[in-house]
């Protein structure tokens, strides 16, 4: 096979990659997609609730921008929050252009419902599968436009610079047939996604083992506000399922098990509609104040809601009640509690996506702009992941018209190779992949979420380096070469230790409590000690720290109450 | 925690043997899906175990495989389930039908469904430029076609489709539940277009034959084929599409028949179809004819066997009670408009009794 080559090369096919790929090609650029399962299958698929937007003539801009700061806790990046926010009318109406299906009002425009952290109903939707519903349809664009080149169920297993330190491609591996080959491409746009997988358990799919974050850190790319991981107020118990914060929109209510309306006490103006973080701390502290249930669970009510609504605008959530709860949720509550669902932090970029190495880019979840400072706002993330992907693709595409395709050695892709058949062809004797993902994840759930105090972020930290250590010597049962998963279990388990000691080592710096970070031992905001990002650069094997100021254009930090 | 057998269709590509069944012993909750069964084995037992698989939600699509011989997703499937239906005690687990399998229970949809979406045009086709800001649609309509764009491409009705088995070149329940999404959507420009299109297909719309089999199995309750049902009703009743697979005839042959005898005849059917409902007309049409004479095999087997006789051939019997049957024609052509029930469009009553929706898509 040629050595495939591109001006622009994107890694995954979620919405952040399929717009940031559509918005590459609209420049002319030669672009090709490569995502390690075919593009419907992403992850952008679970975003039920919707995306957000000041597009009524009575909302604004500057309205959304500032939900947006005070949800992130102030810590999100104000020049890149009003970038989202203005340009996000406009995303809304190409999507519904290009075909998405959005709810009307009765006058056939476009209807919207309430969702958590905002002060006016701004997020418009389809039923509750509104990613599925864009993804689907930048799909079909993507079919319609074949001069974007799939690579579908292609496995990237690391990136390359060049000499200079440019971005220079990637190595990726056919899933199907087991082929090694070397991208090249004068532009990389990581659109891979979150890290929830190292959480056990969580709303994350398996495939979001936070590979693009872990690559770019391998490489030299500094990552920031790695501790800043959200946990949704409403999955379900045992596996982790999401109940989307649309049930809450539509004015579903939540109890403990003494019947109280809780949210009284923590959020008297938003109640359920608060932010995530505030809603998860509240519920979480019911819970281990005894006043949950014996599952370890506060119950939401969804049977307010009139059952023709409930059928036309959460659907979804029915079959998920029916399918993994046993529950009909219009007819009975249903038992949540706080679950791992969104990485705040990730690779740092600036507004147009780039980040420290030249040429290599980032939108999306696996990117930190940062738009979500220390907690996001339901229904933000869909925007952000077509916003900066948009504007991604689009400056890759300049990026690349001034580069020449970089030189790359093929002897990348041997040494890579080699290593893959050391550890293909490697005698059992250590513990399986799956047990040390197992530890990782109940580990980090047990003390990185919703509260967290030095004890025991310092054991996390512990038993990750133990487990990065046990991780060398893992073997795999799979000697062959078509569909290898155990494979690409074993280098994404490598990915996974990487994030999770960063989100570790960053949790234990951040010494205060905003958004998702909760320090049981500094309870407090800390705006003059703290108002900055944590970021991490690989130095040796290890994550050094350093700092970065945190932008504010107009809105000075204030006590923030719901 | 309760014991279960698992029986895997296991297949590796590179070992040059043929496929061949493997069982595995694992434990775990009865609530827990037959997915985590899997996933239980692979993690414990035997890594090299494939099978496509992501969000354990019913939400990717990827893990479509066969269990009991029944289309399904795996993450979605309880063990309690599963197990009631297993043969001998042992859940039987194979790769999904009508597609190549690739190892295990991974199989190639690209060939059979992805191609096919492709050839659907699966894109707005808008006339003219966009407006300045949205389109302006009816509220339902969007509603409407949100059943179609529920779909995940998980491929299980595809597995289960009875018409690709016979007809591999079939565009398939789910490709066509994806073009009614287009067809139903008042932004697009090229409805006629795509009717036409997929009528005039040899393997098109047509080509289903009404089973009901992906209704059953589609995990996301899309109905594909009422999807199908209502893009012939669209290109029969709204545009008048008289197709060369005479597919329009056919249904309007089955139509009368069942409204005049309340049961079918077969005898009449095809020479009604050709004739555009007259026995007569049938007779001079060449196309025909030609099918006529096509059929004299099976109805040589059919007298010889005692199915039918030149008098039952001829002279159709009503069904008894034809009158019910008569009624039901009434109350539905009754109505002002064509009623298209879907699911997430309910009527205004919050009545206790109304379980419709959760039996799946149904249509009157």
């Amino acid at each position: 096979m040629r050595i495939p080559t591109h001006d622009v090369l994107v890694i995954g096919a979620g919405l952040a990659g399929q717009r940031a790929a559509l918005a590459a090609a609209e420049e002319g650029a030669s672009v090709g997609i490569l995502s390690k399962v075919h593009p419907v299958r992403s992850h952008s698929n679970a975003a039920q609730g919707g995306i957000n937007a000041a597009l009524n003539p009575e909302d604004s801009w500057e309205s959304h921008a500032f939900d947006t700061v005070k949800g992130s806790d102030y810590l999100g990046d104000q020049d890149a929050i009003e970038v989202m926010c203005r340009e996000a009318p406009d995303e809304i109406l190409t999507l519904e252009h290009l075909g998405v299906t959005f709810h009307r009002n009765e006058e056939g425009r476009l209807g919207t419902r309430a969702f958590g952290g905002a002060s006016a109903a701004r997020t418009y939707y389809v039923a509750d599968i509104t990613g599925q519903a864009i993804l689907h349809v930048l799909y079909e664009q993507l079919m319609r436009h074949e001069e974007v080149y799939r690579y579908e169920e292609w496995f990237t297993t690391r990136l390359v610079r060049d000499e200079n330190g440019h971005i220079a491609g990637c190595v990726a591996r056919e899933m199907r047939d087991g082929t090694m080959q070397l991208f090249t491409a004068k532009t990389v746009i990581l659109a891979c996604g979150g890290n929830g997988q190292i959480y056990q358990p969580t709303t994350n799919a398996l495939i979001c083992t936070g590979d693009g974050i872990a690559m770019a850190y391998r490489i030299g790319a500094p990552l920031m506000d790695m501790e800043m991981v959200q946990y949704h107020p409403t999955t379900l118990a045992g596996n982790g399922i999401l109940i989307t914060e649309g049930a809450r929109g539509e004015g579903a209510h939540l109890y403990n098990a003494q019947g109280e309306r809780f949210m009284e006490r923590y959020a008297p103006n938003k109640m359920e509609l608060a932010s995530r973080d505030v809603v998860s701390r509240a519920e979480q502290t019911e819970i281990n104040e005894g006043r949950g249930f014996p599952d370890g669970t506060v119950a939401l009510d969804i049977t307010k809601v009139p059952r023709k609504r409930i059928h036309e605008a959460l659907r979804e959530i029915v079959n998920v009640g029916r399918d993994f709860a046993g529950v009909d949720i219009t007819r009975e509550p249903i038992h949540i509690k706080p679950g791992n669902h969104y990485t705040m932090g990730g690779v740092k970029t600036d507004k147009e996506g780039h980040t420290d190495i030249p040429g290599l880019y980032a939108a999306g979840e696996v990117a930190c702009v940062s738009v979500h400072g220390g907690n996001r706002l339901g229904a933000n993330s869909l925007l952000d992941t077509l916003v900066f992907g948009r504007r991604a693709g689009k400056d890759a595409a300049h990026h690349a018209r001034n580069h020449k395709l970089p030189d790359i050695p093929r002897a990348v892709v041997d040494d890579e190779e080699r290593g893959l058949r050391e550890l293909i062809g490697r005698e059992r004797s250590g513990r399986r992949v799956s047990e040390i993902r197992e530890e990782l994840g109940r580990t980090l759930d047990k003390y990185v979420a919703v509260f967290r105090d030095e004890d025991g972020l310092l054991e996390a930290a512990q038993i990750v380096q133990r487990l990065k250590e046990e991780a060398k010597s893992i073997a795999i049962d799979d000697k062959g070469q078509v569909f290898n998963q155990d494979l690409f279990g074993a280098i994404e388990l490598g990915f996974m230790l990487d994030n999770a000691e960063c989100v570790v080592v960053a949790a234990i710096e951040r010494k205060e409590s905003r958004g998702a970070q909760f320090r049981t031992d500094f309870p407090e905001r800390d705006d003059d000690e703290w108002l900055k990002h944590v970021d991490l650069t690989m130095d040796g094997d290890r994550p050094g720290v350093t700092y970065s100021q945190v932008t504010i254009t107009r809105w000075q930090p204030e006590e923030r109450k719901y | 925690m309760p014991d279960y057998t698992l029986k895997i269709r296991r297949y590796d590509p590179e070992s040059g043997q043929p496929a061949y069944w493997q069982e595995f012993g694992v434990e775990l909750e009865q609530e827990r899906s037959v997915l985590d069964a899997i996933l239980q084995v692979k993690n414990d037992e035997d890594g090299s175990l494939a099978i496509r698989c992501s969000c354990q939600a019913a939400i990717c699509g990827s893990c479509g495989v066969r269990i009991n011989g029944r289309s399904r997703l795996a993450c979605n499937t309880k063990m309690s389930v599963a197990a009631e239906g297993a043969p001998n005690g042992a859940i039987v687990v194979e790769p999904m039908g009508n597609m190549p399998v690739v190892k295990d229970l991974i199989v190639d949809m690209d060939a059979v469904h992805w191609k096919k979406v492709q050839r659907v045009v699966p894109w707005l086709l808008p006339e003219g430029d966009p407006p300045e800001r949205e389109y302006i649609v009816d509220p339902e309509s969007m509603i409407d076609v949100t059943q179609s764009m529920a779909c995940i491409h998980c491929g299980v009705c595809v597995s289960a489709c009875l018409s690709l088995e016979v007809d591999p070149e079939f565009i398939g329940p789910a490709a066509l539940a994806k073009a009614y999404r287009f067809v139903g959507d008042p932004r697009d420009a090229h409805t006629e277009d795509r009717l036409l299109d997929l009528a005039e297909d040899p393997h098109g719309m047509y080509d289903c034959t009404h089973c009901f089999a992906c209704v059953e199995v589609c995990p996301k309750d899309v109905a594909p084929m009422n999807q199908i049902m209502r893009l012939r009703r669209r290109a029969t009743a709204d545009f008048g599409i008289k197709d060369q697979n005479n597919g329009y005839g056919h249904e309007k042959a089955f139509v009368d028949l069942i409204e005049k005898y309340g049961i079918l005849s077969e005898a009449q059917l095809i020479p009604k179809s050709y004739g555009d409902g007259s026995m007569i007309r049938a007779q001079v049409k060449p196309a025909a004819l030609r099918e006529l004479s096509a059929k004299l095999p099976t109805v040589v087997r059919a007298l010889r066997s005692g199915k039918a006789s030149p008098k039952t051939a001829l002279i159709h019997h009503k069904l008894k009670d034809q009158d019910q049957v008569r009624r039901i024609f009434d109350e539905v052509e009754s109505k002002d408009e064509r009623l298209e029930l879907n699911l997430y469009i309910v009527g205004e009553s919050d009545d206790e009794e109304e379980g419709a929706m959760s039996e799946g898509g149904q249509e009157q």
